[in-house]
Formats: C-alpha cells, structure tokens, sequence
C-alpha cells in the first residue's frame, strides 16, 4: 500500500498524531509524515482500527497541521545491521552521526526483538574480571549478565562504566569484548566524555555508538536502546562477539515512555509511570545472555540515575526486579572521597555463585566474600552506635569490626581510576590481609580450611 | 459472514477486537492471517475483545478472527513431567525446535507428545464400577512417579474392556459399558478448579529442609503461604530451594514473569540435584511453566492457571503437590494491563477491582482434599510477591496476605547483612503450628513444640534487648542479659542462617533440626550454670567447642557427630567453671 498518502489527522496531542479514515493498518507498522514544507519524520502505530489510528513521532509534532501528509509504510520498525556497525557513530534513530556512509545492510532487523526461549538460554557462568575490587569480590559480573548501575545526579558512574569497559576481560582468554553504546538524553558534555576516553584508549574502534543527547527528541529515546540492543543481538549471535552494551540514562527513557502514556490518557501506575513499564524494561534487559550453540554474549551495563537518591522509586524499583543485581553508587562514599563509591550492602549479583570458586576464580572466594560483607556490615551499623555511646561501651569484637569498616573503605573500595587489580593477588589476597585486622575467632563465615590455607598469619605452613 | 468467523476490527497491544462472531465468554479463537492465539475476555455490544498469547505487531484490522469453540484448557496425562511450558502449555523445547533459539509467533504445539508410546498397566478390571476420579491403572511416567491414569470427572459406570499394553495417549486403553472410551489423556480448562470429594484439615507438614520455614514457619501440606519481598532479598532463592528440597511428590514451578537465565538455572540444575526423599534426580518429580518477562503479557496472564492444573491433575492421583509460583506480583500486574487496555475502572494502584478475588480463588484451589478416587492429596501454594519498593502495603501484598496462612517476610537489612534465609523472624508468622504440633510429637520428639518455644521467644528478647543495646551499649547490661544476647546470637548464626549455595547445609533433616536447636537451649543452660559458678561470659562463649559444634554444620555427617560435639561442649562449658 506504499504510495498512498493520507490527510486526515483529526487529533495532534504531545507525541501523538490521531487519524481516521485509512486503509488497514498493522499495529506497530512504521509512518512516513511529510510536512507542508517539505521535512519528512518518522512515527509508528501504537493503536489502529477501522476507524482511527494513532501514531507516536518519534521527531516531536512540531508544525504539524492538518495537511501533513502521512504515508505507511508496510513494515515494523527495522535497523540495518552488518559488522560494518563497529566502529560507527549512529544518531538515536539509526542515522549515521560520524559523517560516514549509509550502513550497507547485511541483514534488515526487527528493532523489538524476540523473546529467547528459556529453554534455548545457556547458564552464564564466565567471570568478567572488570579490576575494581569491589565489583570482583562481592558482586562478581559473569558473561551474559544484565547489571545496572544505580546511581544519581552528582556521582562518578561514566567513570565506573568506562572503567569496566576498558578492563572487563575473561580470566586466561584474549577474546575482547566489542562495545555498544546508547545514550539517551545525556548532555552533550557527558557524551564528548564517553567519546573521549573511548578514542583515548582506543576503543572507539571497537565499539558502536548510539547517540540521542538532551537536545533530540525525546520520544526517540524509546527505540534508540532497541537500536542498540538489535545490533548487539546480531553482532553476538550472528557474529559470536562477545558485546558489553553501556547504556545511560534509563531514567531518561523512563521519562519518555511516561510522556507517552500520558498523552494516551492511560491509566498511570505509582507515580504516573504506565502500568507496563516493568514489561517494557524486560523487554530490553532480558535481551541480555548466551544461547546454545552460539559463541557470542551480550551482557549489559544500563545506567540509572535514582531521582532523589531514592531507591524504592520506580525506576530503580522495577529494574531492580528485572536484572540480575544491582551495582549501587554511595554519594556517602563519594563525599569521603572514595572512587570507587560502590556500597556493597545493597550491591548484589545474582549470577556470582555460579560465575565464582574453583576452576573459575578461587576456591575461597564465596567464603572471603560472606565474611567482608558480614564485617563490613557489622561495622557500619556500630558507626551509628558509637556515635551514641562512644568506643569504650564496646567489647573487643565490636571494636575490631568498627576498625575494619574504615580500612576495608579505605584499602579495599578506594583504587585509581587505571587500576587493573586482578581476581586472586589483588584482590582476594588483598580481602585476606585487611581480614588479619579481625581475630579469626570472629570470622565466623570462613570455612577452617580456608583459614588454614589463605589466611597469611594463620595459615598452615 | 458465518458465525464461526469474524474480522478484526482494532488491536491496541495484547488486545484485539472483533467483529462478527458470537464467541462464548473465555473461548479461545484464532487471531489474524497467521492464526495468533486468543482468548475472549469480554462482550461488548457485538464486538468480542479477545487478549493474544503472541505478539501483535503487523496485524491489521479487516484480518480474521476464528472460533474454536473450546475453552482454554491443559493437556493432561503422561509426559507432564520434566516439562518446561510457556504460559499455554506449549513446550519449550518444541518451540525451539520450530521456531530457533528465539520465540517467534504462530506457532502450535502440543502440550503432550501424543505419538510417544507409555506402558499403560490396568489395575481395574472388565466389571468394575468406575466415575470420575477412579484409578484405572498407570504409567511409570519417570523413575521415581508412577502417573495413575483415571476416569475423567463427569464420566462413570462399568467397565466393559480394559486392556494394559503400550498405547500412545489418546488411543482407548478401557471401553466403559455406555460405550464411553478413555484415552491415558484427558484436557480440563484451566480457569475451571477440578473438582474432589471434600477438603481436609491440613495436619501434616511440608518439610522443607530449611530450618527457618520448618521450625518456626511450617507450611502445612495443603497449606497456602505467601513470601512478599523486596528484591535481591532471596525469593527466588527460597522459591527453588523450597522446589528442589521439599518433601512433596511433584512439584509445578511457575516462573511467571521473572527473568530468562533463572529458568534456565534451574532446568540445567535439576538434571542433576537428588531428592533427598528418593535419591533420583529431582527432575523426575518435576514440571516447570516458565513465562519470563518479555514473553507476552497475557500468556503470563495464563501461566498460573495453567500451573495450578496441572498441580490438581496430580492431587487427583493421591500425590501430594506443591506449587511456587514467582512472582504473582507478575501475574497481578499482567492482570493490570490487560485491564487498562480495556480501559476498565481501575482499583487501588490502577490494579482492576478483581484483583483480590482472582488472588483469593488461585489460593482457594489449594488445600488438602479426599480426591474423586478416594485418596489423599494435596497442593500446597508458595506464591512470591514483589512488592514495589518492599513496602507490603500495595494491594497485591495485602490482597495475598488476607488469604494465606503462612507469611514469610522477606526483609532487605537481613539480605545486607548477607543473612541468608533473609525471613525476618519477628513479622513472619504461620498459623498452622497447632494444627502440626501432634505430628511433631508424634514423628521428632515429644517436646517438639516447647522448643519451638523456647526459642522464639529468646528471640523476641533479644529484640527488646537490642533496643536498650543501641542506647548503652552491651556492656551496660547484667551478665545473664548478655548471656541471651549471645544464645540468641548462636540462633541467627547457627540455625537460622543457612547457605542455600552450600552442598551440606543447604538442606537439614527435622531431626537433626531440632537436635541444633537443643544444643543451642544446651549451651544457655550450662553457660548459665557455669555463671553462676564463676565463669565468665567470654570463657562459656569462646570454648573452642563451641565454635566447632557450630562450623560442624558444615561437614557431612553432621547429624550422626552433633551429640559427640555438644557432649565436648558442655564438657568444655563446666571446665570454666574449674578455672575460676
């Protein structure tokens, strides 16, 4: 049916366009509009029946009239994808951004996506070694993992994030990852930062970039991560890379979708985000994985911005739910001046045990983690006491525990910003000497034998 | 245009409407060129709304729309087990086999290989009076379960032919007199509770090997409960150990909208686990519906009918089941948008105003019950809630808690401290001790229940305690407070801490359960003895015994060596005494 244009919009609200009058169109089928001067935006079907169709414009509805011309265009939304895509810049609707040609298409892609069938998964189970201690020991990333950073306005999680894609590597193997970038609504600033430091160590070459700033429409933000995620799909399972998606801001997306679901009159959920956010996000993050018989992994690092530190807010609330733990950014830690501000008691990744121990990283290493986070714990909620009570109104036990909260911050969390420390010398045997600052009779989670073998004052030579 | 089919004339979503048929309320139809399934969920003047299984996007109105008269129902009968279903049966391994490591759409398989050939082995005879429910026979459907074969429900009379043989499962393997022929498979609809002669009071327990649940938290068989939890505080930790440990005889796992790599955990897991009860594979005793979150939203919708039929399926044969279902919350908010695509009223949180009723009728069709046949069965539900933010006060929580017996309160400062079960034992609660508590007389100990007591309630002190502790500091309490501060210490760290990642301490007997929690009451009364003889709080704390009957749990063999350390223990407690 391509060639024939309508004018009938009825109805032009926020985003959206209503038309009535029109052939059959299919849900989700992708628009043409063609304004009275001439510019062209794009749009999709979010609604259609005989009578009316509603279509969201991804470009914003300014100047839009009644005389707008729109045209449908007979398919879903595709990206053209090819390994060509490494290395290039792309704006947020799949456009070239770097001045360079037109993607020549291998393959014409379906920006949604299919769900994986369950069965057809493959377990994620390789340590990513990513050098920051805090990540290795007590929230270790395995391959084909989906774990956000949370973070909010004001703290270093570009750093953390371009620090994990610089040195994220599989122990004992050279397969490198490719990275694929998606920014949604980051300030044009934020974005040179990324380009920079990627360009500065080289690795622009090997990754993809998918770039919606601030100043672009914002109703893009909603396919600009599909982009991502499809070109991520098909160099992974098409091309066996092993792809680390970055993606930053969430929260920007979030905004979006909510913007839309607002000027569809839709009944919202908690704070006015649709009811079917959480379906919406897993619909990108369970994009994550490894399948049977394919060589490739796509594992993802999405970056979100808690609004207000808070986070029980929906947007880290159901993402939450969806990932597989969490990485959260501490603005306490980062006013002490620790880089990297990761507080490790509401940190959690649910892959770990399978990814850790023996043959994988180190037979202590589930053992060394419970207790740092038992200690760490332990002497984080007497800081609070002894502001009350004062050190002398603790026994032995509690003091040593009190000590080891500000040295494991201090030694353990705090490394540079190129500081590659690795699995067993940096950091677990690092986790076993701060360890020492604690009698062994209080460090209850370690297995004897553990202590026989690792603990370098008690150990059995 | 015929009755039969329709046109479409609108689709928003999951949802689509027609035109042109009369379908009954519930029926599935066939949506679009490519035959999407469907099923009506309301009648509105002569439009028929219709949610889809599938994905939606690139149909069009004017596409058709095709009844099938049936509602949607579950395929029932040997090949159940060691399944993997999406939310309307359909294996997933089929689905891969079709369709490639990716679910696409229009895509139809059966929920039984209905070629396969199974040992059909009568046990009634030509004569017998039959109905609904009666046990005809059975198949060894895995090592471990013998699948029995019944009458449908609504069927009944003599028997006229029976035959045992290998029979694939919709050939006849018994005529009754009427001429009615039964097949191995029956199909039920699963928005319909298979019916049973009477429900029973539940007065057994479902032993769960985890020491919180079972000890202070017991589930009953055929008992209902509810663990609400904010997330990375272990639900879904506790859903599979509660699945891999749990001494029922089948278990259906519905993973209802959670995530991808979990589902595959465990079915890559399960293979090789051994229930502890028949030491075979865990798989064996197994059917899992997995619907994970970026599969369509109103199979997800389906998935926990789906799954509590065939949990029914199998009470009916005299098993006992259990359900898990993670997370209803998934369930409740598939629910929510089907609702709003139909721009229906909404309730509390844009959740519909059935809410509640349709989480009270899931938990209704649990329960212990003497079947059609005669026999004891039962399906006990665990149902997983996700609460926004962990707070319990949303709807879905509140609407689940009014119905269920057991609450396990899943709290996120516990899952900080790395305090694994993270149950908070001070607002979970399960009303079926009393019921349970002759069972444990009669099967552990005789004095079972009084040490139950006895150590909720050092907890419940110790909770008070803690209170004064963060205003004075420990060392300002009398020597016998901080004695229970130290056993209530040894509760949390010794028994109610249990690694679920840990090859031996990730399932404890009853047994041995309530000897670790004697030896705890051991050590407050020799500690106290010792006290009062002139030891000191640190000597009776740090003998070295101690620390051993504690790691011990540990080490296999634990159940056999306990008694030999807590003797060493004690021994140790009374020489502090000596030294002073």
């Amino acid at each position: 049916m391509s060639g024939k244009e309508y004018r009938t919009i009825t109805d032009v609200k926020g985003p959206l366009v209503f038309l009535e009058k029109t052939e059959p169109v299919a849900y989700n089928e992708i628009v043409q509009l063609r304004l009275s001067d001439g510019t062209m935006k794009n749009g999709q079907v979010l609604d259609t029946s005989d009578d009316k169709v509603i279509v969201q414009v991804f470009e914003g509805t300014e100047s839009v009239d009644r005389q707008t011309g729109v045209k449908f265009l007979g398919d879903v939304f595709r990206l053209p994808v090819s390994k060509g895509l490494i290395g290039r810049i792309l704006d947020g609707a799949g456009k070239p951004r770097d001045g360079g040609p037109e993607i020549v298409a291998e393959d014409m892609a379906d920006i949604i996506g299919a769900a994986i069938n369950p069965y057809s998964r493959e377990s994620p189970e390789q340590f990513i070694q990513t050098g920051i201690s805090a990540i290795d020991a007590c929230t270790s990333l395995v391959r084909g993992q989906k774990l956000p950073i949370f973070s909010a306005s004001g703290l270093p999680h570009n750093d953390i994030a371009l620090q994990i894609a610089r040195q994220a590597r599989l122990v004992g193997s050279d397969d490198d990852f490719v990275v694929v970038f998606c920014a949604m609504g980051i300030t044009a600033e934020e974005y040179n930062f990324f380009v920079q430091d990627l360009e500065r160590t080289g690795a622009l070459e090997n990754a993809a970039l998918f770039v919606n700033l601030a100043d672009d429409p914002a109703v893009e933000r909603l396919i600009t991560p599909r982009l991502a995620l499809t070109a991520a799909e098909y160099l992974a399972f098409e091309h066996d890379y092993h792809v680390l998606v970055i993606y930053t801001d969430m929260t920007n997306y979030c905004e979006s979708l909510r913007q839309i679901g607002a000027a569809r009159e839709e009944v919202p959920g908690r704070r006015g985000y649709p009811g079917y956010m959480y379906t919406d996000l897993a619909m990108m993050y369970e994009r994550a994985g490894m399948v049977k018989g394919k060589k490739g992994s796509i594992t993802q690092f999405p970056i979100l911005t808690m609004p207000g530190d808070d986070i029980t807010h929906p947007i880290p609330d159901l993402s939450g739910y969806i990932t597989e733990g969490q990485i959260v950014i501490s603005r306490e830690l980062h006013q002490k001046g620790i880089y990297p501000p990761i507080n490790v008691l509401p940190s959690l990744s649910r892959l770990m045990n399978a990814g850790i121990g023996e043959g994988k990283t180190r037979e202590d290493h589930k053992s060394v983690s419970d207790q740092l986070y038992a200690a760490y714990a332990g002497g984080r909620e007497l800081r609070g006491l002894v502001a009350i009570v004062g050190e002398d109104a603790l026994n032995e036990r509690d003091l040593q525990l009190l000590k080891f909260a500000d040295i494991f911050e201090d030694q353990f969390l705090r490394q540079s910003r190129d500081e590659d420390r690795s699995i067993d010398e940096g950091t677990l045997d690092l986790a076993w000497n701060l360890l020492t600052n604690i009698d062994t009779k209080y460090l209850v989670r370690l297995d004897q034998k553990w202590i026989d073998k690792y603990h370098p004052t008690e150990k059995n030579s | 245009m015929s009755e039969e089919s329709g046109l479409i004339y609108r689709i928003s979503g999951p949802v689509v409407t027609a035109v042109g048929i009369s379908p009954r309320m519930y029926e599935v139809v066939r949506v679009g060129d490519e035959g999407l399934m469907g099923e009506v969920i309301e009648l509105h003047g002569d439009q028929s709304v219709i949610q889809v299984y599938e994905e939606t996007s690139g149909i069009k109105p004017g596409e058709p729309v095709v009844r099938t008269g049936q509602t949607l129902s579950v395929k029932l009968g040997p090949g159940l087990l060691t399944q993997i279903y999406d939310g309307i049966q359909r294996p997933l391994e089929a689905l891969e086999e079709t369709m490639g490591v990716f679910i696409t759409r229009g895509v139809d398989a059966d929920g039984l290989d209905l070629t396969k050939k199974w040992e059909f082995n009568a046990t009634a005879s030509a004569g017998d009076e039959v109905s609904g429910g009666s046990v005809i026979g059975f198949v060894q459907e895995t090592e471990t379960v013998e699948h029995k074969i019944m009458i449908p429900p609504g069927h009944s009379g003599k028997i006229a032919s029976i035959e045992s043989g290998e029979f694939d499962i919709t050939t006849s393997v018994c005529t009754l007199e009427d001429g009615t022929e039964i097949a191995m498979m029956q199909e039920w609809p699963v928005r319909t509770p298979r019916p049973f002669k009477q429900k029973n009071a539940p007065d057994v327990p479902l032993i769960t090997g985890q020491r919180i649940l079972d000890f202070l938290f017991p589930l009953a068989k055929g008992g209902t409960a509810g663990i609400p939890g904010p997330f990375g505080a272990g639900k879904t930790v506790t859903q599979q150990q509660l699945a891999r440990w749990s001494d029922a005889q089948i278990v259906v796992y519905i993973g209802c909208g959670e995530r991808g790599n979990e589902m595959t955990e465990v079915l890559t897991e399960f293979p090789h686990l051994t229930d502890p009860n028949t030491g075979k594979p865990l798989m064996n005793r197994t059917t899992m519906i997995a619907n994970t979150s970026n599969m369509p939203v109103a199979a997800r919708e389906a998935s926990v009918y789906t799954g509590i039929t065939i949990a029914e399926y199998f009470r009916d044969m005299g098993y006992d089941v259990a359900l898990m279902a993670d997370s209803t919350s998934r369930w409740a908010e598939a629910m929510r948008e089907i609702s709003s695509r139909l721009e229906e009223m909404p309730g509390e949180e844009g959740y519909p105003a059935y809410l509640s009723s349709r989480l009270a009728e899931f938990y209704e069709r649990a329960g212990r019950v003497q079947t059609l046949g005669g026999d004891d069965g039962s399906v006990s539900v665990i149902g997983a809630v996700s609460p926004p933010g962990g707070d319990i006060s949303e709807p879905v929580s509140q609407g689940t808690l009014r119905i269920v017996k057991v609450f396990w309160g899943l709290d996120a400062g516990l899952a900080r401290q790395r305090h694994f079960p993270a149950i908070n034992w001070l607002s979970s609660y399960s009303l079926y001790p009393q019921a349970l508590d002759q069972w444990y007389r009669d099967n552990i100990a005789s004095d079972f229940p009084e040490v139950r007591t006895k150590i909720s309630s050092l907890l419940q002190v110790e909770a008070e305690l803690q209170e004064i502790v963060q205003l004075v500091g420990s060392d300002a309490l009398p020597m016998d407070q901080q004695l229970t501060l130290e056993v209530a210490r040894m509760i949390r760290e010794f028994f109610l801490q249990q690694n679920a990642f840990h090859d031996v301490d990730t399932f404890s007997q009853l047994g041995l359960q309530y000897e670790m929690a004697k030896a705890i009451l051991a050590f407050q009364e020799e500690s106290e003895k010792a006290m009062a003889g002139g030891a000191g709080l640190e000597d009776v704390v740090n003998v070295p015994a101690r620390t051993d009957l504690m790691r011990g749990r540990f080490e296999e063999g634990y159940a056999e060596r306990i008694g030999e350390l807590l003797g060493e223990m004690s021994k140790q407690i009374a020489e502090t005494m000596e030294d002073n």
